[in-house]
């Protein structure tokens, strides 16, 4: 530990504003980052800064008609316990069964993630005792998981400005299979909880992240990744406010070049927003009651959205032990690929991971890469265009429409309709105005028909979607652009005789 | 190895088991030595066999709905419910402290 402590620091210590990573030589101050902008400060005793260290473990759940080892329907929305099973409930006498379509999620999640997948994983019990976990026990994958060793590409802007992106890594530790537990509704007024089994046994993969980030933007910005790639696979919605996403963060802190700190773990984070502020009020937390010469405990804490602080949670019963053991009733996951591949099984009970690899989309990263290259727009606008479900389609599905060059398109897409958008709380899905229309309008500015600034009006026009066409609108605001030489001449011989003397000193100057 | 009183306190807290009387622990403590005559046998190089299903094939299923929707047999189970949800304690009550507790353990 102490020696991945001095490693680890100029990793991770860099100026702001700089213009990217800066390992700051030994015997300086190593300036650490921070959400907003500046240095964490050094403090009353004028030592060295501290080094914050986040790690996070990311609960995604699976998108699969039915749940990890029983056939209940996984969904969201539905009355209390009516998506349970007799396993699920955990009644004596029943057995889990594999849910193939989960290992296939598993799999592509780990695959995209460069993980090395485990041909041979292995499941286990977690012993502890809750009201929504019935059986008493989750199962998981504690000694071999289906997935080790990955990693995970993110990018953060500095200062804010979209201008400099930075590209930073994190390390997948690993990827596993796990059970969710039920939904406890707490009901204060009559001292009882409410327990709700719909959520019992659905199938989660669980991402540990390691220790690599050091604030709250690149915790909100990994995860955010994450999110797309799983949205891009398809093996997890990943919707964090419906639950599909929770992120658990590990934080600690500690001076450069000595051992991590004690670390807190921190729950009940329910957004990538909140996910930052979370994190960089643990990490200033932590400092402070160092700083005042206290000791930080390795416990619970949960995040209060209203108050934008971590509190302990109620930990009545110490810390736990969950009594791992090998699972009794699952024998050992195989995995095959085109090697390995038994040559009479049935091919229902084969889960082959070079064809899953074949098969595997383009990852969002490709995805921005062959926007800037087959449209010649910047990075940041590829970001722009991903980071907006059915952005990057609207952009591409315009420029199939338009003579207008993608360069200018883009503009048009990222300044006008997505402001629009935001502004309305709409999604791209939801717009107004369609991209055969906003083609239709590019073409009329691309023609020169109407200038810039009439396309603008016109376009405010369009967004109360009333379904007139853009040419429509041209016509009856007069918005055309007068093309004809003598009309124009006889215009300016207008203004000219109108207000001669003005012109005359115009001239002279 | 001795059987102490913090490991059976544990125990007693983890498993919510109840030791119960000086029989109980007696039986406990054949049942360790009984166990621990695995440590005679040889297993350097022996990889562990955790389960006898070890080379059996693991049989995945297919992702089809095939069960729930049997929230009124379920419910029978309860003892208090409250518009299809079971009813539980606002939280975990923890096994009081061993000093606390009415439990053999006390006088051992």
């Amino acid at each position: 530990v102490a020696a991945r402590g001095c490693g680890g620091v100029w990793r991770r210590a860099w100026r702001r504003g700089a213009g990217g990573p800066v390992p700051a030589p030994r015997g300086q101050r190593a300036v650490t980052c921070n959400a907003k902008g500046g240095a964490v400060p050094a403090g009353k005793s004028g030592l060295a800064p501290w080094v914050p260290v986040v790690g996070l473990e990311i609960h995604a759940q699976i998108s699969s008609n039915s749940k990890l080892f029983s056939g209940s329907q996984v969904q969201f929305a539905a009355p209390p316990n009516a998506l349970v099973s007799f396993f699920d409930a955990s009644l004596p006498g029943t057995l889990p069964v594999l849910n193939r379509r989960c290992v296939e999620a598993a799999v592509m999640t780990g695959l995209a993630l460069n993980c090395s997948i485990n041909k041979k994983s292995l499941f286990d019990r977690k012993h502890y005792f809750y009201a929504d976990l019935p059986a008493g026990y989750q199962i998981t994958q504690q000694r071999v998981p289906i997935a080790v060793n990955g990693s995970l590409s993110y990018s953060l802007c500095i200062d804010n400005k979209m201008s400099q992106i930075v590209t930073k890594t994190v390390r997948i530790k690993q990827i596993q299979l796990e059970q969710d537990s039920g939904k406890s509704l707490h009901d204060d007024t009559r001292s009882q909880t409410l327990i709700d089994l719909n959520r019992a046994g659905v199938g989660l993969m669980e991402v540990v992240m390691e220790p690599d980030m050091c604030c709250g933007e690149e915790a909100a910005a990994a995860v955010r990744e994450l999110q797309l790639i799983l949205q891009t696979l398809g093996s997890s919605q990943a919707v964090m406010a419906e639950g599909q996403l929770r992120v658990d963060a590990n934080i600690s802190v500690h001076r450069p070049g000595e051992p991590y700190g004690v670390r807190t773990e921190v729950k009940n984070i329910n957004s990538l927003r909140f996910l930052a502020k979370a994190v960089d009020y643990e990490i200033q937390r932590q400092i402070e009651e160092l700083e005042n010469g206290g000791t930080i405990l390795n416990e619970t804490r949960a995040f209060d959205s209203k108050l934008g602080c971590t509190v302990p949670m109620r930990d009545k019963e110490g810390k736990q032990d969950y009594r791992f053991m090998p699972e009794p009733n699952l024998p050992p996951l195989i995995l095959y690929d085109a090697k390995s591949l038994p040559a009479n099984m049935n091919h229902q009970q084969v889960v082959n991971i070079d064809w899953i690899h074949e098969r595997l989309p383009d990852l969002p990263s490709v995805k921005r890469a062959k926007l800037v290259e087959q449209y010649g727009i910047l990075p940041e606008h590829s970001f722009t265009l991903l980071n907006e479900d059915g952005l990057a389609e609207f952009f591409e599905n315009v420029v199939k429409q338009t003579q207008m060059k993608p360069k200018k398109v883009i503009g048009w897409i990222l300044n006008d309709l997505l402001s629009y958008l935001k502004q309305h709380s709409l999604t791209v899905k939801e717009s107004p105005v369609s991209s055969f229309v906003l083609a239709d309008l590019l073409n009329l500015l691309e023609k020169k028909d109407i200038s810039s600034a009439a396309a603008k009006q016109v376009l405010a026009e369009l967004w109360k979607g009333e379904g007139k066409t853009p040419l429509e609108i041209v016509k009856e605001k007069k918005l055309e652009l007068i093309q004809d030489q003598k009309e124009l001449e006889q215009i300016c011989q207008a203004v000219i005789d109108g207000r001669e003397n003005e012109v005359m000193m115009m001239v002279l100057r | 190895q001795e059987v102490t009183v913090d490991m059976l306190d544990h125990l007693e807290q983890l498993a919510l088991v109840d030791f119960r009387d000086a029989e109980g622990v007696a039986r406990l403590q054949k049942a360790i030595q009984f166990a621990d005559q695995l440590h005679e046998v040889n297993t350097d190089g022996v990889e562990p066999m955790d389960s006898v299903l070890e080379d059996r094939c693991l049989y995945l299923r297919e992702d089809d709905v095939t069960e729930g929707n049997c929230t009124k047999e379920l419910l029978k189970n309860a003892r208090e419910k409250v518009e299809e949800y079971f009813v539980a304690p606002p939280g975990n009550i923890p096994l009081p402290k061993l000093e606390e507790r009415e439990t053999f353990l006390q006088g051992f």
